[in-house]
């Protein structure tokens, strides 16, 4: 009896051994690639003929299907009429899309200043880049507005010196760009300096403060517009650049052709 | 006593038996396939673009690539799909909805998980927030720290899943948001050095937790030509060792096929992209074998692209 006794102790030991030995081996299996291939698979028109039949591409394009009709029918209901093809590279100083936009803006962004803070903007500066695509002759609707405008950027409002606003008219001459430009003009001499610069129709004054409208991103210093970081106020008119655009089509018939000189050179 | 003698010398022996299987086990020549199924930079792009577009006639769309990724899962149901970054800003579907309806698909696609890309920003940090509770995949970023950010908690810096038995560790890189994001938008949120992240992950995944895969999910960038000092993914790549495979995006870099790249000790790593706007699918099938058959072990990896 002892000696059976001793040799289940044994048998125990043997039993967890085994047990233990077992787990280790099963948590210790370590994979070794020995394969790979890789590829690129072109998503086309081919894939309609799988789609068409696949209950879960069905069940997705019903998904997809109201807001997609929602979507095309708020940007596609016409707004206005454009008589002329506007584009941001009809000018070397100036555009007739870029005077647009910015004499729009301008506009369009008083209403909040002024209602806001009962000031006036002075001047309207945009960037070159930020218009992504023309304002074609024929109708004009929402989706017009999202090409030319995709970006959610806002409108800004700062109170720059007039010290700054020589710097804009030097960075304008540097830059050579036709950016978009409202409330000021100057003339480019012979020398490539600027002369006769007007706000509003005055002269430019070192210590005065104007109030000039642009979007968030270039009132960080985008794209090289480091005037902007010297404002001594900042406002944002929580004002979507292109909801400003939607805004503007809503209320015009026909798209006026802005050709007015406002930079000239000698 | 002897029916407990009995119980003990049974539970011995079937023991012993089972030992005898799982050694026969690993005798056979057990090859496991995995699937890894992953796009970048679809950029609200739900629709495909239409037959009269210049660059992509007919291309893409979100209906078509649920289609062809349900004809893979039925092929090989252990898959993995992922996205590297840019899900938002596009087209009109992310103006009007802020990205809700990219996220209520990519669930519905049963997409796995998703690194950040800057677009993801676009609405700031507050607006990937709000996205959050549409979608059933997880985000991932080893560098970027949301500590700070309405976003805390929500994005881990690694998953590791258990396909079919294999053990893969997925982690995500962002890109340097300072001058490429407004601060505004992306408030408190920190981003940390990508290599370091990397080398802290390959530690935790392939040593601590013994991965069998380490899968970097990327939006550093392919390639930079021009600035040959900013980190990309063929860098990162080179630089490190232990991951086997870097999806990128941010660069809308078309590749025809995953690039291989030696690491720092010399073992291959594939970098992958395919480009943008849904416009390709990639695929990469992983085949492993038991490694404790050591004449597999040293066979070496064939790499097919």
């Amino acid at each position: 009896m002892v000696n059976l006794k001793k040799y289940n102790d044994v048998l125990k030991l043997f039993v967890i051994f085994l047990t233990f030995f077992f787990i280790v081996s099963c948590s210790k299996q370590n994979y070794h690639v020995s394969k790979i291939e890789g590829k690129r698979i072109p998503i086309t028109e081919k894939g309609n003929v799988v789609a068409n039949s696949s209950e879960q591409a069905i069940q997705i394009e019903n998904f997809i299907k109201p807001y997609r009709e929602h979507i095309n029918k708020d940007l596609d209901s016409i707004l206005a009429y454009c008589p002329v093809t506007l584009d941001k590279s009809s000018g070397k100083w100036q555009s007739t899309i870029g005077n647009l936009i910015a004499d729009v803006t301008l506009k369009r962004g008083n209403l909040v200043f002024n209602a806001r803070e009962k000031k006036k903007i002075d001047i309207c500066l945009l960037n070159h880049g930020g218009i992504r695509s023309i304002l074609p002759k024929g109708h004009v609707t929402s989706r017009t507005a999202f090409e030319i405008m995709p970006f959610e950027n806002t409108m800004v409002v700062i109170a720059l010196k007039g010290e700054q606003i020589l710097e804009l008219v030097d960075y304008f001459i540097a830059e050579k760009k036709p950016h978009p430009i409202s409330g000021i003009s100057f003339t480019i001499g012979k020398n490539n300096a600027a002369k006769n610069i007007l706000v509003q129709g005055k002269p430019v004054e070192k210590d005065k403060i104007y109030y000039v409208g642009t979007n968030d991103y270039l009132s960080n210093g985008g794209d090289n517009m480091s005037f902007f970081k010297k404002g001594v106020q900042k406002f944002d008119l929580d004002y979507k650049l292109r909801n400003i655009l939607i805004d503007y089509f809503k209320e015009v018939d026909t798209i006026p052709v802005i050709n007015d000189i406002r930079i000239s050179v000698e | 006593m002897k029916r407990r003698d009995f119980i003990e010398k049974t539970a011995a022996s079937s023991a012993l038996l089972s030992l005898g299987l799982s050694l026969s086990s690993f005798e056979n020549k057990e090859t496991k396939h995995l699937t890894i199924l992953h796009t970048n930079d679809v950029h609200s792009y739900i629709d495909p673009f239409p037959a009269n577009h210049p660059r992509n006639p007919n291309m893409g769309g979100v209906v078509r690539r649920a289609a062809l990724i349900e004809t893979i899962r039925k092929e090989n149901p252990n898959v993995l799909l992922l996205d590297a970054g840019d899900i938002f800003q596009g087209t009109p579907y992310f103006n009007y909805y802020g990205g809700e309806l990219e996220f209520k698909l990519m669930s519905m696609m049963q997409y796995d998980l998703s690194t950040i890309g800057n677009h993801d920003f676009d609405n700031g940090v507050e607006g990937l927030y709000a996205q959050m509770p549409h979608a059933t995949f997880e985000f991932v970023s080893a560098n970027y720290d949301f500590k700070n950010t309405v976003m805390d908690g929500l994005v881990k810096p690694y998953k590791i899943f258990n396909k079919n038995g294999i053990k893969v560790g997925v982690f995500g890189l962002g890109i340097e948001l300072d001058g490429l994001v407004d601060k505004a938008m992306y408030k408190e949120t920190v981003y940390n050095n990508p290599v370091e992240a990397a080398q802290d992950m390959v530690r935790i995944l392939k040593k601590e937790n013994k991965c069998d895969l380490v899968i970097c999910l990327s939006h550093l960038g392919y390639n930079y030509k021009d600035e040959p000092n900013k980190l990309c993914d063929l860098k990162l790549a080179a630089i490190t060792q232990d991951i086997d495979l870097i999806i990128g995006g941010h660069t809308h870099t078309f590749l025809d096929k995953p690039a291989i790249v030696k690491n720092l000790v010399d073992k291959e790593v594939l970098v992958n992209q395919v480009g943008c706007y849904g416009i390709n699918l990639g695929r990469i099938d992983f085949y492993l074998n038991n490694n404790n058959n050591k004449q597999n072990a040293f066979k070496g990896t064939s790499i097919i692209v």
